[in-house]
């Protein structure tokens, strides 16, 4: 009985990583012809490119360090999309994280214990990163507001405001950061294994891993992720099963948003114990392309988010003989590959051209 | 199913193939002797005609004249400004520069790690003890920091002299600690040849993004040519793009920053204050490259060269003898101490 079910999860496994996979190796053909044309050999660039994120303890600690900002964006992404929600608003909600972690960090006396400071700092981040996304989510459920527009709008006026706190009250002169926390310092693995030693990878890798396996459980093995799933599927028929639908888009957006704004913790309390202006600039866009690689699978979310850590760590090592814009090109290769091939997608693109066709046919008729 | 795993194998191969390749001009492994600097880009990166860009040109002068292998590495996000630093240093760079103030931490945690790496940070940032002394800088790094506020003194001067109104105007782009000094200067330089002078001031906004907003320079520029002002001075990015803009419309002048601004709007450009950041990044190499390269502060301004305004066949027409004549003569008391040019307001 077992035997053609585990067969069944392996061919799942297998049609799941067959559209990265594919997206990867187009992705680096076009790379391949883009360094040629650039006039440097394909064969050293990539191996630069290796050698400078997976090939030292020093680059992995760097990709480890992009990896936990991008695991809790895609989380952030992925959890609204299962509710078929399409948070836009991470970048916000992640600037508003590291905000609170730092503004908790500041308030509290140096003597607090580390273990009750870091989890206050972290219930600040989820916290501030939960009202942000609370925001379009209750404007969606009380009055069917686009969330995609809310949340874009809301990333403006989120990232205005801290900027104007920032610039205009907390930081420290001639900079444009706060001043470095009292408490809430998470260790850096530099500090108990020495080959990472001068990278910013720090334990919040953990929390992040951690809070992938929580979305996944309350996904896929809680009753509210089957009423979550179930509204992202077809939105009627839940509510004819007896699902409060706007509650649920609420309780969406409210999860999403906390996730995002946990990624905040890991420069905040575990690289440089202040908050910066765009302190992660670019993350929570990048979020949408790993949740969409992972196919909104937290499992996937994670692989997705070391494979996009590692490019944009990549582009570094290879800034000498190319310019970093490659990088940005092999990441938008890897999208567009996988966006056409993920079902998700491919539903809507086709639901996209069938209203196309039927707008062209009314307008034929009239 | 199948069709996928043939094409995924094609491109596999086709991969492969195209790694073999290396084309005749490819880069190959620097060796030899000669200085080799790195440099990080503040994020924004190249092609800002402004620090960034200066930067670069004191790397070209340096290769150019100094035989140098120079590197140059473009962050994107927070932790790239570290990584990048680190990633030059790691690889034995006689001199890393770090362009711009937000570098601070990143360069001074770097010069601990990396004692036998000389490190050079543009626009460093100085922290200050309790009691206001700057704290001393590690022996390998130097804090490369110009006086802004001299040279706005005299295109505030310059200003009042030509611009027949008793308004001149000033338009800065976020409203922070570091333009405030070129505020400060040029309000200093309007009063000082005309007491009786107002000199209007306003800011693109609060945000960065005020350094990278045309619309809103063109807007304030427009009312402030509107309310009488005949020169206004930018200190904001790409926002004063729309300053120029603004001042070609008009028919009026605007003065540059950073760079020499007078392709922006020719005839318009009165003049441009310029911060010499190319010299300052040549001369670093070449303390490196004679051996008498010292950690500390060093301050680039009127005296040293290393700042001041653009006078050349462009814009001698729109100065008059007599205006050049007194500005060398203030400059003359500046370098002298004898005027001394605020550096906040």
């Amino acid at each position: 009985m077992s035997a053609p079910r585990e067969h069944g999860i392996l061919m799942r496994a297998a049609q799941a990583l067959l559209a990265p996979v594919l997206a990867v190796a187009i992705a680096m053909v076009v790379g391949d012809l883009l360094i040629l044309t650039y006039g440097e050999s394909p064969g050293t660039v990539y191996a630069l490119l290796l050698e400078g994120t997976w090939g030292n303890a020093y680059g992995f600690g760097q990709v480890l360090y992009k990896t936990m900002t991008l695991i809790c964006t895609g989380l952030a992404f992925a959890y609204a999309a299962r509710a078929g929600l399409f948070n836009v608003g991470a970048e916000g909600q992640l600037a508003a994280g590291g905000f609170a972690a730092a503004l908790i960090g500041l308030a509290l006396p140096v003597a607090t214990p580390a273990v009750a400071a870091v989890l206050l700092c972290t219930a600040g981040a989820m916290g501030a990163g939960a009202v942000t996304g609370a925001v379009p989510g209750v404007l969606r459920a009380r009055f069917g507001a686009s969330e995609v527009i809310v949340t874009i709008m809301l990333n403006f006026i989120v990232l205005a405001l801290l900027n104007y706190a920032v610039a205009s009250h907390l930081a420290v002169p001639e900079t444009l950061h706060t001043e470095v926390m009292q408490a809430g310092f998470v260790s850096r693995l530099g500090a108990f294994l020495p080959a990472f030693a001068g990278s910013a990878a720090n334990l919040t890798i953990v929390i992040a891993v951690i809070a992938a396996v929580v979305a996944w459980w309350a996904m896929f093995r809680t009753r509210s992720g089957f009423e979550l799933r179930a509204v992202g599927l077809q939105p009627d028929a839940a509510e004819y099963g007896g699902v409060n639908v706007p509650r649920t888009w609420l309780r969406a957006m409210i999860w999403s948003g906390a996730f995002a704004g946990l990624g905040g913790i890991n420069f905040v309390l575990g690289y440089k114990h202040y908050y910066e202006e765009g302190f992660a600039a670019g993350s929570g866009f990048l979020g949408i392309a790993v949740a969409l690689v992972g196919r909104n699978h937290p499992l996937g979310i994670i692989a997705a988010a070391l494979l996009f850590a590692t490019l944009s760590q990549g582009g570094l090592a290879v800034n000498a003989l190319v310019p970093k814009q490659l990088v940005d090109i092999l990441q938008a290769v890897v999208i567009l590959a996988v966006a056409t091939t993920v079902p998700e997608v491919q539903r809507l693109l086709q639901r996209a051209a069938s209203a196309a066709v039927r707008r062209g046919s009314t307008e034929q008729t009239t | 199913m199948r069709r996928t795993l043939y094409l995924l194998g094609a491109l596999v191969a086709a991969h492969l193939l195209l790694l073999t390749i290396t084309p005749s001009g490819a880069t190959i492994a620097p060796e030899g002797e000669g200085l080799d600097i790195g440099i990080v880009f503040d994020v924004g990166g190249r092609g800002d005609k402004s620090f960034n860009d200066g930067a670069y040109l004191g790397g070209l002068l340096a290769a150019d004249s100094l035989s140098a292998r120079v590197r140059y590495i473009e962050p994107g996000e927070g932790s790239d400004r570290e990584a990048g630093l680190r990633l030059l240093a790691a690889e034995g760079m006689d001199l890393v520069l770090a362009v711009g103030f937000i570098f601070t931490d990143d360069v001074l945690t770097l010069a601990k790690d990396y004692p036998d790496v000389k490190f050079a940070g543009v626009d460093y940032a100085l922290s200050f003890d309790d009691a206001g002394n700057p704290l001393p800088l590690p022996d390998n790094l130097v804090a490369l920091k110009f006086r802004e506020e001299e040279g706005s003194f005299l295109v505030g001067a310059m200003a009042a002299l030509v611009g027949e109104s008793k308004k001149v105007g000033f338009i800065g782009g976020m409203d922070i600690g570091l333009i405030h000094k070129f505020e400060a200067g040029y309000r200093a330089g309007v009063m000082h040849v005309c007491p009786d002078c107002e000199v209007l001031v306003q800011y693109a906004g609060v945000t960065p993004e005020a350094f990278k907003n045309p619309g809103k320079g063109k807007e304030l520029a427009l009312s402030q040519y509107n309310q009488g002002v005949n020169v206004i001075y930018h200190a904001s990015g790409s926002t004063g793009l729309g300053v120029f803009e603004a001042a070609r419309t008009t028919g009026k002048l605007a003065i540059g920053v950073d760079a020499d601004q007078y392709a922006e709007a020719p005839g318009h450009v009165l003049t441009s204050m310029v911060k010499g950041i190319d010299a300052a990044v040549f001369d670093a190499a070449r303390a490196v490259q004679d051996g008498t390269f010292q950690g500390g502060v060093r301050v680039f301004g009127l005296a040293e060269r290393g700042v001041g305004y653009v006078y050349d066949d462009n814009n001698r027409a729109l100065i008059p003898d007599s205006v050049r004549t007194r500005l060398q003569a203030l400059e003359e008391d500046i370098i002298a101490g004898r005027i001394r040019v605020p550096s906040t307001r």
